[in-house]
């Protein structure tokens, strides 16, 4: 049987993002494991690396799990998806911190600079971005698949990527700037909102990701 | 852009949704599961489940139940109601709830807000705020505003509410969610002047909460309210409205929604 690995590296919750692939990997031949031993994830098929809080910290816990050495075998061979700050970790370097991303992907994570502005309703702009927002598509992907364009999907960050190579860039939202929601490059593909959470839209993309032949 | 949300708020007892008339003659509203499911299917942006009993027997019932419709639901999740330490909010997320609201815990010990979002980050950590306008003496001696209560609105903890959400909001809190105990269960519409007052001044979202009636009101919690979200129950509970036509009416009404 073909498997799933959930990267488990200590941070947050991964309970959501497991439910979510385990409900439409049902009937697939996907079995879907949520583990922390390099072993599996090097034996995996697929990848999704979720991640929650703080870069640094998410990092921090990655290299000390031992699992760093593992993803990154994984990121230059086998689908992967990454999730929130695991796809902010897919980055060279982030506002949020002083430790260095994977490096996956070229380019930087910033923090949403929204202090004193105000939305076009004239209420003030929040941070975190908590909620739906809309998902334009800036390239043709198999993980858009049935997703239409402008779709919403739901965040909840305070820091965006911004990739070196707008080529990485596979969809943006606005929220007081036109930001990166998701990159693409060769086998990776990450959001920065949270498909497990984004109905039936969000299952449809784990549901591409499984399907998906880069 | 970002949509505004709407949030219906379940009540729950012994681990079953419940639906009652000021917390008397509680009647079984059916499976959590599939009130959850259906909810989502009208497009609800999120649901909050209220642990209105929230004793310690209790606590593993509702681990359950979250579990059961984190399976089948995807859409955010919040608890409320007896959660009182960073281990509640360590259970209630592995059970699959995405973010957890404190109320009288955070006022008897506003440590916990800084130690469960440095430990789980702000995106889980939800302030509920209980404020009633200060009247009479009180609003002759400290001036016009409102106080914070507690314990399920019985107690006057002296805090004001604007100065309570702005501490909460610097300890770590990702969310408020404002309820006006002078408008709970009235259905005369939120107070919208401390809706505003208490959204303009922090930097993190605030669901207006209290006195839903009508579709216009949620509506009217957005634009004179400056609510990021809005949160009702008994509009939705009993069937007076969907979450869809709340939508279709704030869309109307030229408020950016997820339809």
């Amino acid at each position: 049987m073909k498997t799933v690995a959930v990267v488990d590296y200590g941070m947050g919750n991964l309970r959501s993002v497991a439910q979510a692939v385990l409900h439409v990997a049902r009937g697939s031949g996907f079995e879907v494991v949520v583990t922390s031993r390099p072993e599996d994830v090097r034996a995996a098929d697929r990848i999704v690396l979720p991640g929650q809080g703080a870069m640094p910290d998410c990092m921090r816990e990655l290299a000390q799990s031992g699992l760093r050495a593992s993803v990154l075998e994984a990121a230059a061979a086998k689908p992967l998806f990454g999730v929130c700050v695991g796809m902010q970790m897919l980055l060279d370097r982030s506002a949020e911190g002083p430790t260095d991303g994977l490096g996956l992907i070229h380019g930087e994570v910033l923090r949403f600079d929204l202090e004193g502005r105000l939305q076009p309703d004239g209420s003030r702009y929040k941070v975190p971005q908590m909620g739906w927002n809309q998902v334009f598509q800036t390239q043709p992907h198999p993980i858009w698949d049935g997703v239409p364009d402008a779709s919403y999907f739901y965040f909840v960050h305070s820091f965006y990527v911004r990739p070196s190579d707008a080529r990485h860039s596979a969809g943006q939202a606005d929220y007081g700037t036109r930001f990166t929601a998701a990159v693409a490059r060769d086998n990776i593909f990450a959001t920065q909102f949270h498909p497990e959470k984004s109905a039936d839209q969000g299952l449809a993309l784990y549901r591409n990701f499984l399907h998906w032949t880069p | 852009m970002l949509a505004k949300r709407i949030i219906p708020c379940l009540d729950v007892t012994g681990g079953r949704v419940v639906k009652g008339v000021n917390f008397v003659e509680l009647r079984d509203a059916g499976d959590p599961v599939e009130i959850a499911a259906r909810y989502n299917e009208q497009g609800a942006d999120e649901l909050t489940f209220l642990d209105i009993t929230a004793t310690s027997d209790d606590r593993g019932l509702i681990l359950h139940m979250i579990e059961a419709v984190a399976s089948q639901v995807f859409i955010p999740l919040t608890v409320g109601g007896g959660v009182r330490t960073v281990d509640d909010v360590r259970r209630l997320l592995n059970a699959g709830a995405d973010k957890t609201s404190f109320n009288s815990a955070a006022i008897a010990n506003p440590d916990v807000i800084s130690a469960a979002a440095g430990k789980y980050g702000s995106q889980c950590i939800v302030v509920a705020i209980d404020a009633k306008r200060r009247t009479g003496d009180d609003a002759a001696q400290r001036g016009p505003g409102w106080d914070v209560y507690s314990h399920g609105g019985r107690r006057n903890t002296g805090l004001d509410a604007l100065e309570w959400a702005r501490q909460m909001a610097g300890r770590g809190a990702g969310e408020i969610l404002l309820t006006s105990m002078d408008r709970d269960g009235t259905k005369a519409g939120f107070d919208l002047e401390l809706t505003r007052t208490i959204s303009d001044a922090v930097p993190v979202p605030v669901i207006a909460s209290g006195g839903v009636g009508n579709l216009d009101h949620l509506a009217d919690g957005i634009q004179l309210g400056h609510a990021d979200a809005v949160l009702a129950a008994s509009i939705f509970h009993y069937g007076e409205y969907t979450v869809g036509q709340a939508k279709a009416r704030m869309a109307e009404r030229g408020i950016p929604v997820r339809l």
